[in-house]
């Protein structure tokens, strides 16, 4: 009703004109910032050239954003034409839309990390009948629709990665408890099986005396880490692989009288950590970095398209610029490349990341 | 605002009297006004994206977008039913979710497809039957009650299967809803053709029998459509009966297509779907719209939408887009309609003075 007085005002014929003018204009702009866009990308179709979509979950989510900042990067540094295009909620039906477009742009490669295993198939194999390399990272799909999958680390690796750092906190000697998410998690239990195996075999003054289950739920882990500390009052550390368990151990931990003499450590992320690393109930955590991954996965796009890579196991090619400072990858059993061992935040560096 | 009611009422009771129009008439008048607007905006989208959008101009580009809209081509059939009676639907997505998980689960323990599917349709008919029951006999607001089976039949969707998703549909299955119609590279998947029958069965009736007719008096004025002899609660139940039935047809499209039986499929499409309903011209408070009008605002949502990804626009850019479009097809009439209502006022009142 407000606004009735105002259109009165206005010659109504004006007022049409006025919207039409504007729809116009809208028109205008997109078609114009369109021929700009598609331009170059057209140009970097042909041969020589690297034009390499990335196709996160979703937009705006920043551990996407650190990996696809990286390798904007990356592929930026060895000549070719970077994109990130996704939907903005993490749906299998809006990557279907993007990889559907993509294809009609013809890039040379879409690197995703995929919101289903199966959904994106058909769309994803149109794509690789039209001659574009697909490759995925941080979350797979079925091996017969893509070319390779760069993960970001092994079960071997994040476990003996923890139980390492847990080991020099404690001087390698003393009772260990693992706090984990649920007790039917797949990738939970293949990461304590292994490291049960490796304590055992590397560090025989170490003793994991329990393995209790917050079920990724943030009450839950803080009442079991509480529990823990009072059955085993000898306890020296706690592993806890996963993000939620470990930030609510630790918001137990910096507020008792256990903080500084029971070590914390497991898979965390950087901004959930931060503040007990800065006051010290935590040394040292990790977790694979989402910037290494997107740049392992730049290099590998480049090497497929290159055909230096096919995606067979023992193919091997070269990326630069990752913080292990490793340049020599290869590709394993299934298409999978492994970036390696987790990457450790601490003090030092845990301010250079935000996801 | 007055006048406008008085005439809502004469428009209501007119089909009854023998002055009834002939058939087809407000068809007729909704291609001279509305309608040609959405159809022209769809024809000048077209147009600038081909012109200035690579890669836009081609069999691909008419392929995917046809395979993306149409579950909301689908549903948007029953659903301007609905909405032309005065009432929504907003379970419908839900009901595609519900109607995908059943699907899966059935196939995964060994029913044949085509029982699995028929199962699927058949809850979708139960589903619309309790929308219908709930609004029609027992009285309820339809707006309550479909956000309350929204939330319901979700839950059903994702309790029954959890996180996980159902794959491997047989592949003959799964090529009838992908294959094109005339062979390779060319633009119509064959699958359109289900949704040609449909909208000329929907148009027909909505727009040729005393049904459509009834459907549009009642979203007019229901007292006076209930005077008139029109039993309004049973054609509004059986409209939420066909609307759940097409939304289970839209899930089991869904659960081929991505050859994925999911919980959390198509979440948030009944937005989608009543968005290019309203684009197309319908009024959200029943009694105005055609189905030429909704087809065509389907098509320049689907349109704009595919034309600004391959511009490279981002995601959520082209939500603002889309946003934008649906307040100003909403706006643009209601400011042109108070504007003629404000010309028409003076003459109003010298006649009653």
């Amino acid at each position: 009703m407000t606004f009735l007085p105002s259109l009165n005002s206005v010659n109504p014929r004006r007022a049409f004109a006025g919207i039409g003018v504007v729809a116009l204009l809208g028109l205008g702009v997109t078609a114009c910032s369109s021929d700009s866009a598609t331009g170059s990308g057209g140009d970097s179709g042909s041969s020589g050239d690297y034009s390499i979509a990335f196709l996160p979950k979703n937009l705006g989510n920043p551990y996407f954003e650190t990996s696809d900042q990286a390798a904007k990067k990356a592929v930026e540094e060895f000549g070719g034409e970077f994109k990130e295009v996704g939907p903005s909620e993490a749906t299998a039906d809006g990557q279907v839309s993007y990889i559907n477009t993509l294809t009609q742009q013809g890039v040379n490669a879409i690197v995703l990390s995929a919101n289903d295993v199966n959904a994106l198939c058909d769309a994803l194999k149109e794509a690789q009948d039209a001659d574009i390399k697909v490759i995925t990272f941080d979350s797979d799909v079925d091996p017969s629709c893509r070319d390779a999958y760069v993960s970001a680390s092994s079960t071997d690796l994040i476990a003996q990665s923890q139980v390492d750092l847990v080991a020099q906190q404690i001087g390698e000697a003393g009772e260990v408890a693992i706090l984990s998410a649920s007790a039917n998690a797949t990738n939970q239990n293949a990461w304590i099986e292994s490291m049960k195996s490796y304590a055992a075999q590397k560090y025989p003054n170490i003793q994991i005396v329990d393995t209790v289950y917050g079920d990724d739920d943030d009450q839950t882990s803080f009442d079991k880490t509480e529990a823990l500390l009072s059955t085993h009052p000898n306890l020296k550390g706690i592993i806890s692989p996963t993000t939620v368990g470990i930030a609510a151990a630790a918001r137990y931990l910096s507020t008792s009288q256990y903080k500084g003499n029971v070590a914390l450590t497991g898979l965390g992320t950087p901004n959930d950590m931060r503040q007990y690393v800065k006051d010290g109930t935590v040394t040292s955590f990790a977790l694979w970095n989402p910037a290494d991954l997107g740049i392992l996965a730049s290099y590998a796009a480049k090497a497929m398209i290159d055909e230096d890579i096919t995606g067979e196991e023992g193919d091997s090619f070269a990326a630069e610029g990752l913080s292990s400072n490793e340049t020599d990858f290869e590709v394993g059993d299934d298409g999978v490349i492994t970036l390696g061992k987790p990457f450790v935040f601490s003090a030092d560096n845990i301010d250079q990341f935000d996801f | 605002m007055i006048s406008s009611t008085v005439q809502q009422q004469d428009e209501a009771q007119r089909p009854p009297t023998p002055r009834a129009p002939r058939p087809g008439t407000r068809l007729r008048k909704a291609l001279l006004g509305r309608d040609t607007a959405i159809i022209a905006l769809l024809v000048i989208v077209w147009l600038v994206a081909s012109r200035s959008v690579q890669n836009f101009d081609s069999p691909q580009t008419v392929y995917y977008l046809l395979l993306d809209v149409f579950p909301v081509l689908l549903i948007a059939l029953p659903m301007t039913m609905v909405i032309v009676t005065g009432e929504i639907d907003l379970s419908v997505a839900s009901m595609m979710g519900l109607s995908s998980v059943v699907v899966g689960v059935l196939h995964e323990h060994g029913v044949g497809i085509s029982l699995a599917i028929v199962v699927a349709l058949i809850i979708g008919l139960a589903g619309g039957a309790l929308n219908g029951f709930l609004v029609t006999a027992v009285g309820l607001p339809s707006l309550a009650v479909t956000v309350g089976t929204l939330a319901l039949y979700r839950g059903l969707a994702v309790g029954l299967l959890g996180t996980t998703a159902i794959t491997g549909f047989p592949e003959q299955w799964r090529d009838l809803v992908s294959d094109r119609l005339f062979g390779r590279g060319t633009a119509v998947p064959g699958i359109i053709l289900m949704f040609v029958a449909l909208a000329v069965i929907f148009a027909v009736v909505l727009h040729f029998t005393t049904v459509g007719r009834a459907i549009y008096a009642m979203g007019l004025n229901t007292e006076a459509s209930i005077f008139s002899g029109i039993s309004v609660g049973r054609v509004k139940f059986w409209l939420f009966v066909v609307t759940g039935l097409v939304s289970s047809l839209a899930g089991i499209y869904w659960t081929l297509r991505y050859d994925s039986a999911r919980g959390d499929n198509a979440t948030g499409l009944e937005l989608s779907v009543v968005a290019a309903v309203l684009v197309g011209g319908v009024s959200i408070f029943g009694g105005r719209g055609a189905l030429p009008g909704v087809i065509a605002g389907v098509l320049v949502i689907g349109t704009l939408r595919g034309a600004l990804r391959l511009a490279d626009v981002s995601s959520d850019v082209i939500n603002v887009a889309t946003g934008v479009l649906l307040v100003l097809s909403v706006l643009v009439p209601a400011a042109g309609s108070a504007l003629r209502h404000r010309r028409r006022r003076p003459t109003v009142r010298t006649a009653s003075f």
